[in-house]
């Protein structure tokens, strides 16, 4: 099976802070509040959390992806 | 293997852009080879690029091509050199852009490209002067195979990026993106693109002409061939300098003209590289394995002298600032991260810290690492934790008794002025 992790996309990621208390077993603020991401897999027990986290950033930067992969899925229409 | 220590493979002797017909005189006509035959010789080579990645030539050529599947690439010669102490990328264009414009049309050919460009910095009109003069040129000849554009784009630290350069030649802001897709998959507007620093392409020129084993001919097994090195800081004629990597450090401050003063610390591989103590450095050759064996890595090919009368501490200051201020502003560990680290060390520099100011650097620093787009932010920590490791002396005092006695001296490394905006 293959293993999941969060990844954030920090351009797209404007420090809303709404994602490390719903799993703080893989994501901590930094100084700045911007979230840290803990490479490790997800695992079957935290995947409604990492899910829930992933649907509670307002700015869609947040994702789970296959380990592996690192994390960008597009390339932003406009980078501004 | 044989020694050379005296070697121009790439630089004239000639102080002035040396023309077509000179070029053809040195070099004979550029031949025209199989694609498949060059991306081999290109690979047997074993030629890097020379921007500061060290990505293996003939791989990205091999990606590119097999990406665009005969659907058409873009290629860019990258001569934008945003690293403020390199100097060799401007020294080629300015003395053989005919050169490197023989090793854009190959890549050109060689991948199916509809479009050539070379990328400068708007700020740079001489070399932009000099490369529309040898287009020119190139166009008033019968036989011109390849069309060849010209673009510019902002004088920043982070616009000389690959990706932030294919955001302005695709006619957006000239500032970096998540990768991937990398260039190769999805570049000038999402057509597979190579993107390739001007020396890189003058090796690949001769390499066309001369073959694998002639490239290898000098130089060691694992860094073959020559490369040009800018030497700066305190030495008695800083310039540009084409040797072979089993030069050591300590040769090419001879080269130019020698340390002013007994040496203290090297800055190597520019303003993402790294400080590193004289002692340590001085003796060890410039190839891959050995400088890594020393923590460094040769970047674009930079190396700048400290002396023991010199502040590190200051230096690297003034570099902490100016690399704050280039963030392209898109990434939070960046865009705050790289002004609180810059801020914190002035206030160590200045006395105005206290002593835990400097384990804050270090948590900070390691915070920062991995967290933007593009690499800005891990190339500006990597050198501030080497500064705390080379001048931790010197920041303790720093932070006990304010500047040193060295602190009101001009800057050695240099400190460009920012320009405004992205495009």
């Amino acid at each position: 099976m293959v293993k999941l992790r969060l990844s954030v996309d920090p351009i797209k990621c404007k420090a809303h802070g709404m994602c490390d208390e719903l799993i703080p077993e893989r994501i901590r603020m930094d100084d700045w509040g911007y979230p840290v991401i803990d490479p490790r897999a997800v695992s079957p027990e935290l995947i409604d959390f990492a899910r829930r986290a992933v649907g509670a950033c307002p700015r869609g930067a947040l994702s789970i992806v296959a380990i592996g992969d690192s994390g960008a899925r597009t390339v932003p229409d406009h980078p501004d | 293997m044989q020694t050379i220590t005296t070697m121009q493979r790439l630089l004239p002797d000639a102080r002035t852009p040396e023309s077509l017909d000179a070029h053809v005189d040195v070099f004979g006509p550029r031949p025209v080879v199989d694609p498949r035959t060059l991306i081999e010789a290109l690979d047997e080579s074993g030629l890097r690029g020379r921007g500061g990645a060290g990505f293996p030539t003939g791989t990205k050529w091999r990606a590119v091509m097999q990406h665009a599947n005969g659907a058409g690439a873009v290629v860019i010669a990258n001569a934008a050199e945003r690293e403020p102490a390199s100097h060799k990328d401007r020294t080629l264009m300015l003395l053989r852009p005919h050169l490197v414009l023989d090793g854009l049309e190959h890549a050109a050919e060689t991948l199916g490209a509809r479009r050539a460009i070379v990328y400068t910095s708007r700020a740079d009109d001489d070399m932009r002067r000099t490369l529309q003069a040898a287009i020119t040129e190139r166009r008033q000849v019968a036989d011109t195979r390849v069309f060849i554009e010209v673009a510019t784009g902002p004088n920043r630290y982070v616009a000389g990026e690959e990706t932030a350069l294919i955001a302005r030649v695709s006619g957006r802001l000239a500032k970096p993106r998540v990768v991937p897709p990398r260039p190769y998959e999805n570049g000038v507007d999402g057509i597979p693109t190579l993107v390739q620093n001007v020396e890189t392409l003058a090796h690949a020129a001769l390499i066309a002409r001369r073959g694998a084993s002639w490239f290898r001919s000098v130089g060691t097994t694992r860094t073959p061939g020559t490369a040009l090195v800018s030497v700066t800081g305190a030495v008695a004629s800083p310039g540009v300098f084409e040797t072979d990597a089993t030069a050591t450090v300590g040769d090419l401050a001879g080269r130019a003209g020698g340390v002013i003063g007994e040496p203290s610390a090297v800055m190597i591989g520019g303003y993402s590289g790294r400080w590193v103590t004289a002692a340590a450095v001085m003796n060890v050759p410039i190839d891959i394995d050995s400088l890594r064996s020393a923590g460094a890595s040769l970047g674009a090919g930079i190396l700048a002298f400290l002396p023991v009368n010199a502040c590190g501490v200051v230096e690297t200051d003034r570099v902490l600032t100016y690399l704050a201020s280039e963030s392209a502003r898109q990434c939070g560990p960046c865009h705050v991260g790289l002004p609180a680290l810059a801020d914190t060390f002035h206030h160590v520099a200045t006395g105005r810290a206290r002593p835990a100011a400097l384990d804050t650097l270090l948590r900070w620093s390691g915070d920062v690492l991995g967290r933007g787009a593009c690499q800005h932010p891990d190339g500006a920590a990597r050198f501030l934790m080497s500064a705390l490791q080379v001048f931790g002396a010197d920041l303790r005092h720093h932070l006990r008794n304010g500047a040193c006695r060295y602190s009101g001296q001009p800057p050695l490394l240099p400190i460009p002025e920012s320009e405004a905006g992205w495009w």
